[in-house]
């Protein structure tokens, strides 16, 4: 027998991530349901508190495009990594893949690979809308975009893991998606994702919305979009960069870690 | 995989769920390009067996090697060498039959070209379609496929004709012959007697987490052994005789000068020897 030499990982991988995003546009209640709805939230808030602020330059509707960015990424990387896993594992795909050579990295990088694909479009419908419709102006110098870069990166991928650790928590698949978002949306209000300026919430939703990386995400977001002079209406009157690359970061071990003791290649009631 | 080494082996196979014990020390050793047969009732420990040998399930105690290699610790060159049709899937139901085995194709090192897969188990004209438009038959053979592509030398089918029509699983037999031809090991479960009699070479019964009886399907249990049934209309009504010499008897019969236009020589058939397996177990 000759020793045919076996896929690397990596390309498997890629060939999972092809497979994932092929299924993702097959499936059109789901892509409509996770895709369109943090747009269409954006459209609705943007116009109903359309001049909410009195500071010059700096209209509700901008403020909301820069916040529901981190909406937008947990809701599709979390949801989307959450919800699919337990549907992976209910439907046998999991276990098919566990008899062959596709590994379990192999198989979480192609959900990456599907994540990262969809936050991007997501991120860049709700641009798109900020910028059409409520003339949000785009940032020109590349600080910012840099800013953006790595905060979208670290954010599309502690949302990631969370989701992978949170699909071990959710029993059934056709559960998954109210379990996943209940706790998704009280998160968003508590980090001031939908009410501006954070600082109207109350002193301990913000303490403990700062344990949380949401806070954060959105924070960052409005750093890229909005003019410095808004900082007065941040809870630290910073932006405070250093720190949200920090708890990005802790929460993207914490995932890992999260992951790695509870990853279940099949159901429980199986097992 | 070279013919005649052993390419399954189990000794003192355990495992327990709760208190109850699922598996109470199995032993089994299949040769290299062997149809081998799991019978048994449901409950009786087959598919946990069949998992433990798929490296799906952990065991509590015994020893395992599958082509030399023990499941549990096995990695990705072992997975590339077995393929596993197991009893349910559900999944890729937005993907077409073409896309779901080509996908898989590209993970093994040396797959089968994903057309002649296809082709294999009778699913041309459905390349294009969407796996969720499949019947249940048409389904399972796509999972036969999935299991095949990679060209396995080990083929682990559990339960694989389940649900099917009998022209179905007429097909599904030839295709087990195909492979078995070229070679591959193949581990079956199944509930049909028949389809154990058409293709195993050898079979094992389990039943409350034990063999009770192996051997091929002329000989499971000392059925080759068992008495024959001999019947004939005889000048009075029909006659029945139970003998271990059927031979003696009927050249008594025919030197007698009986009218053997009617005579039928029976041995018990291979579910009568299972019922009785099975039975004696409980």
């Amino acid at each position: 027998m000759t020793a045919a030499t076996l896929p690397s990982t990596a390309r498997t991988g890629l060939r999972r991530g092809g497979i994932e995003l092929l299924q993702f546009v097959r499936d059109r209640t789901a892509m409509i349901f996770s895709f369109f709805f943090p747009a269409l939230l954006l459209m609705l808030f943007g116009t109903i508190f359309s001049d909410d602020y009195d500071h010059p330059g700096l209209g509700a509707a901008r403020v909301f495009s820069a916040s529901m960015i981190a909406y937008g990424i947990v809701s599709t990387a979390f949801i989307t990594m959450g919800v699919g896993i337990a549907g992976d594992r209910e439907d046998g795909t999991l276990k098919r893949l566990r008899g062959t050579p596709v590994t379990a990295t192999a198989y979480f990088l192609g959900k990456l690979v599907l994540v990262a694909a969809l936050t991007a479009a997501e991120a860049a419908a709700l641009l798109a809308v900020g910028v059409f419709l409520f003339d949000v102006p785009v940032p020109t110098d590349a600080g910012r975009w840099f800013t953006f870069g790595w905060l979208f990166a670290l954010s599309v991928v502690a949302c990631g893991l969370l989701g992978i650790a949170a699909s071990a928590l959710v029993r059934s698949a056709r559960t998954a998606g109210a379990v996943l978002n209940a706790p998704v949306v009280a998160l968003q209000f508590l980090s001031g994702v939908f009410i501006h300026p954070i600082t109207r919430l109350p002193d301990w939703m913000i303490t403990v919305a700062s344990i949380f990386p949401v806070k954060w995400m959105a924070q960052g977001f409005r750093s890229v979009f909005l003019p410095d002079t808004a900082l007065g209406l941040e809870a630290g009157g910073a932006w405070e960069l250093g720190r949200i690359a920090l708890v990005l970061c802790c929460w993207c071990v914490v995932g890992l870690v999260l992951c790695l003791v509870s990853f279940r290649w099949r159901e429980r009631r199986e097992a | 995989m070279l013919s005649g080494m052993t390419a399954i082996e189990a000794r003192g196979l355990r495992k327990a769920y709760g208190g109850h014990e699922a598996v109470a020390g199995i032993d089994l050793a299949i040769t290299g390009g062997e149809v081998f047969a799991l019978l048994g009732p449901n409950g009786a420990g087959k598919t946990t067996t069949v998992e433990i040998l798929e490296g799906h399930r952990r065991r509590d105690a015994g020893e395992v090697r599958v082509l030399g290699t023990d499941p549990a610790a096995a990695g990705r060159a072992w997975r590339a060498r077995i393929g596993i049709v197991a009893q349910s899937a559900s999944d890729a139901a937005d993907l077409t039959v073409g896309e779901t085995v080509r996908h898989l194709a590209g993970c093994y090192p040396r797959p089968r070209r994903a057309a002649e897969v296809i082709d294999l188990v009778g699913l041309a004209d459905k390349t294009r379609a969407r796996v969720r438009t499949l019947s249940g038959g048409q389904r399972r053979r796509l999972d036969v496929a999935l299991g095949i592509v990679g060209r396995p030398e080990v083929l682990f089918l559990d339960e694989p004709t389940t649900g099917f029509d009998p022209q179905a699983r007429r097909k599904f037999w030839e295709l087990v012959r195909v492979l078995a031809a070229e070679g591959t090991t193949i581990l079956l479960t199944t509930h049909y007697l028949d389809e154990a009699e058409a293709l195993a070479d050898r079979l094992a019964v389990i039943a409350g987490g034990v063999v009770v009886a192996e051997g091929t399907p002329a000989t499971l249990g000392g059925r080759s052994a068992a008495g024959v049934v001999v019947s004939w209309a005889g000048a009075d009504g029909p006659r029945v005789e139970h003998t271990d010499d059927p031979t003696a008897l009927i050249g008594r019969l025919a030197a007698a000068g009986t009218d053997l236009s009617t005579l039928a020589v029976t041995r018990p058939s291979l579910e009568d020897t299972y019922l009785t397996l099975i039975g004696e177990a409980r």
